[in-house]
């Protein structure tokens, strides 16, 4: 056969339209049967409740996925976000409907932070409401959209209903901001984006964020706070009112015993009076994903910033506050 | 003699008036302006997204928000404004290149009809917040890109009988590119939405295929294959070599099929896939630079022509921009520029200078390059002209601002800093955006301007300016 590529329309076609069906077979087909029969849903995961694969729905329906990845690079800058993604962590992945494909949650940009494990690092469902309300009431420089559309104002809101704590600044004239059952589903989707260990009976060890800086200068306070603490208690840490307490001033903080203080960043807080104030949100405990190290770091940071002037503490500290467990905590004022 | 003016250089006007098929001039004027009406559609919502990440509340409406029109700007710019510009041309070419009619002009006219309304009916779908699942440029539900997809294979089938027919001994090197790509294009639909493979990770090896061959086996062999025609054409000398052309389409074919994965580097798609698509991207320089280098060896030695011509500018600035922006691709694909620039803003800079300052500057040079020569009607060339720096300057304002920018950002990230700094430390850069954005939006309400000055008009009357011409040289 002569190869008349230029003359002959049937044998330039074909190899075209064909050749490039192999290619396709070798490079994209092949690798993505390849990489389905030998991925499994991790043992340790769990798979998405009804409620949490609709908030899905909407996580894609509103193009989240533009401006958020779900995959952890095995980059050291990536570390905030968790342990690197593995192929077990999209096994789960499936049709939405009939209609639409598995979500492409990995994305390709990061115009707002990855949220691999945000479920972990920012747990607290009022947040989440707030910040998907009016993203600049907690995150004054964020450029997220806001989605007063997945909430209603109500004059008289229904026992029951999801009641969301607006700054002043943002809130309506009148009446209550209630979260609608896709707001709900979404918070729910967002709250259950936790990594899960890769072993069973594994925690996912703080070991690798422990490691120390260049320099041997020890992680920067300032930064750990940037990270994990800012988003609700502030960059002048004055929380917001009525959702997050401040840290300035506060007794806890300012106290020469540092011991509470790094008992609530370690172990965390829920549903105690704070100098009187009663607050929903919920303080993560951070002792699974931050290192002592680190912990010492950001107690200190709180505890010269802002005004404060309270004595500083070590990693020792933390190490012996960490060894005591959770049950051996304060009470707070 | 020509007129003098103090601002601007008088350029040649057309010297020949092509003696058309009416009914194929007015089938390709069709494709044209409904591509300049997605266009002008498709880039105000691009203005208006960029706009929101200076003025983040302006306009909260479901419908007005950016997670459900981001993908209405790429999904419109891609398949309505540069897809039907493409083949609006490609209808032109073919039968020409052939030298027969096409096969059917009907047949054609069903393709418009079935891409716009696929078009539409995925606008419709993105605002109401019925997005596929995210994927870039897969964002149609299945029955819409399906319409999209049936547009295509008529085509194809009118395109392939009307080169079976032709005239001409062998088949000219644009119809290699033309009819590959619509064939490529084909497949890689039915591969992006066939279901079986794409549960899990799988999807993801299939996005990263789909998102890099829609532009590397669709825009770009399409827009190459009429520059092969366009080029010799309008500087009215042969093409500087054949074989060029014939060697960058198969590596093109072979080497850019094989590059998809190197959108997910470091990610948990199998390693060596990604090992393979950083090496071929470094093969991908090989069809580049054998292109490039063919139009640019074309075109020496008659740069005053090109100077002269109102159309001509626009094919160089495309080759330029083919040569750099995918020079910039293969250095973006290593993993150690990867790392920096990666989930960056640095990626939109990239994603317009090439599918803007490539294929559409393209684009703009065909049909600058034709359109009076079919319907005996010129734009005016100061109209031109304004197009023509408006959207260049725009371009390069936006490509350098966020190129800047992203590189700040992942230098951020890799500083570890809060991720909040890497928001803050944009709001020069996406003003710098939107400015350059803007000039690019104006750029394209003077070409819709140009695209209806250079109606078809009588079926028999060339314009005044063309019979002008004809008077002059008889």
């Amino acid at each position: 056969m002569r190869l008349d590529f230029h003359k002959n329309h049937r044998l330039l076609f074909g190899v075209i339209f064909f050749g490039f069906i192999g290619l396709s077979l070798i490079i994209a087909i092949g690798p993505a049967i390849w990489v389905n029969d030998n991925n499994t849903p991790l043992p340790t995961s769990q798979p998405l409740t009804a409620q949490e694969q609709a908030g899905l729905g909407v996580y894609v329906g509103e193009g989240c996925l533009y401006c958020h990845t779900q995959q952890v690079r095995p980059l050291p800058e990536d570390s905030p976000y968790g342990r690197p993604s593995v192929p077990g962590d999209y096994a789960r992945l499936r049709w939405l409907d009939v209609w639409r494909e598995p979500p492409m949650i990995l994305g390709t940009e990061r115009t707002g932070p990855d949220l691999s494990n945000v479920a972990n690092r920012q747990p607290s469902a009022t947040w989440q409401y707030l910040h998907l309300y009016q993203p600049r009431s907690v995150v004054p420089g964020s450029v997220m959209p806001s989605f007063p559309w997945l909430f209603t104002v109500e004059a008289n809101p229904a026992p029951g209903a999801v009641i969301v704590p607006v700054p002043a600044q943002y809130a309506p004239a009148a009446g209550k901001v209630v979260a609608t059952p896709r707001a709900q589903a979404l918070v729910a989707y967002l709250l259950s984006l936790k990594q899960p260990p890769l072993t069973a009976g594994g925690a996912t060890a703080p070991a690798a964020a422990a490691a120390p800086a260049a320099g041997g200068a020890g992680p920067d306070g300032a930064a750990v706070y940037g990270n994990y603490c800012v988003s609700c208690h502030q960059n002048n840490g004055e929380g917001l009112k009525g959702a997050f307490p401040p840290l300035k001033g506060d007794p806890v903080v300012t106290a020469q015993d540092p011991t509470t203080h790094i008992h609530t960043v370690l172990f965390g807080l829920q549903g105690k009076k704070i100098n009187g104030a009663e607050y929903a949100a919920v303080m993560p405990p951070w002792s699974a994903t931050l290192s002592d190290a680190q912990i010492a770091a950001v107690v200190n940071h709180e505890r010269t910033s802002w005004g404060n002037s309270a004595p500083t503490v070590t990693a020792a500290d933390v190490a012996a506050v960490r060894k005591q467990g959770a049950d051996a905590g304060e009470d707070h004022e | 003699m020509t007129t003098q003016r103090p601002l601007t250089v008088q350029k040649t006007r057309i010297d020949e008036l092509i003696d058309a098929d009416h009914s194929l001039t007015r089938l390709v004027y069709a494709y044209i302006a409904c591509a300049a009406i997605w266009l002008v559609f498709g880039t105000l919502v691009g203005e208006y997204l960029g706009l929101k990440f200076v003025w983040p509340d302006f306009g909260v409406e479901p419908w007005l928000s950016f997670g459900r029109l981001r993908p209405v700007h790429t999904n419109v710019v891609l398949w309505g404004w540069a897809s039907l510009g493409m083949i609006g041309l490609a209808l032109w070419v073919v039968p020409r290149t052939c030298q027969r009619a096409l096969h059917s002009t009907r047949l054609a006219w069903i393709s418009l009809l079935l891409l716009n309304a696929a078009v539409l009916a995925g606008v419709i779908c993105l605002a109401s917040g019925v997005n596929n699942g995210g994927g870039e440029y897969r964002e149609f539900i299945w029955p819409v890109m399906g319409t999209f997809a049936l547009g295509i294979i008529l085509l194809a089938y009118n395109v392939y009988r009307t080169i079976a027919a032709r005239a001409t001994e062998e088949i000219y090197i644009s119809n290699w590119y033309i009819l590959g790509a619509l064939l490529w294009t084909i497949v890689l639909v039915v591969v992006g939405y066939l279901p079986w493979y794409q549960n899990g990770l799988g999807d993801t090896v299939i996005q990263g295929y789909y998102m890099h061959m829609g532009v590397g086996m669709w825009f770009t062999p399409m827009v190459l294959g009429l520059t092969y025609y366009f080029l010799p054409k309008l500087l009215n000398k042969p093409i500087y070599s054949y074989s060029l052309g014939v060697l960058a389409f198969w590596t093109q074919m072979v080497f850019y099929s094989m590059i998809g994965a190197h959108h997910f580097v470091f990610s948990p798609i199998p390693w060596w896939l990604q090992t393979v698509a950083i090496v071929f991207s470094v093969g991908m320089l090989v069809p580049v630079v054998a292109g490039t280098g063919n139009f640019l060896l074309t075109m020496r030695g008659s740069w005053s022509t090109i100077a002269r011509s109102y159309s001509l500018p626009f094919i160089l600035g495309g080759v330029l921009f083919y040569f750099f922006a995918s020079t910039q691709g293969t250095f973006e694909a290593f993993r150690s520029l990867n790392r920096v620039w990666h989930f960056t803003n640095f990626t939109v800079a990239h994603a317009h200078l090439t599918v803007y300052g490539f294929v559409v500057f393209l684009i703009w040079g065909g049909v600058y390059g034709l359109l009076p020569r079919i319907t005996g009607r010129e734009p005016p060339q100061l109209a031109v002209g304004a197009h023509f720096w408006l959207a260049l300057v725009g371009v390069l304002v936006y490509g350098f601002a966020l190129m800047i920018g992203g590189t700040l950002q992942g230098q951020s990230w890799i500083a570890q800093a809060p991720f909040i700094d890497s928001v803050t430390l944009m709001a020069p850069y996406w003003t710098g955006r939107a400015v350059g954005g803007t000039l690019m939006f104006l750029s394209h309400l003077i070409f819709a301007y140009n695209v209806w000055k250079m109606r078809p008009g009588e079926a028999t009357a060339p314009s005044p300016a063309v019979a002008a011409f004809q008077a002059e040289a008889a």
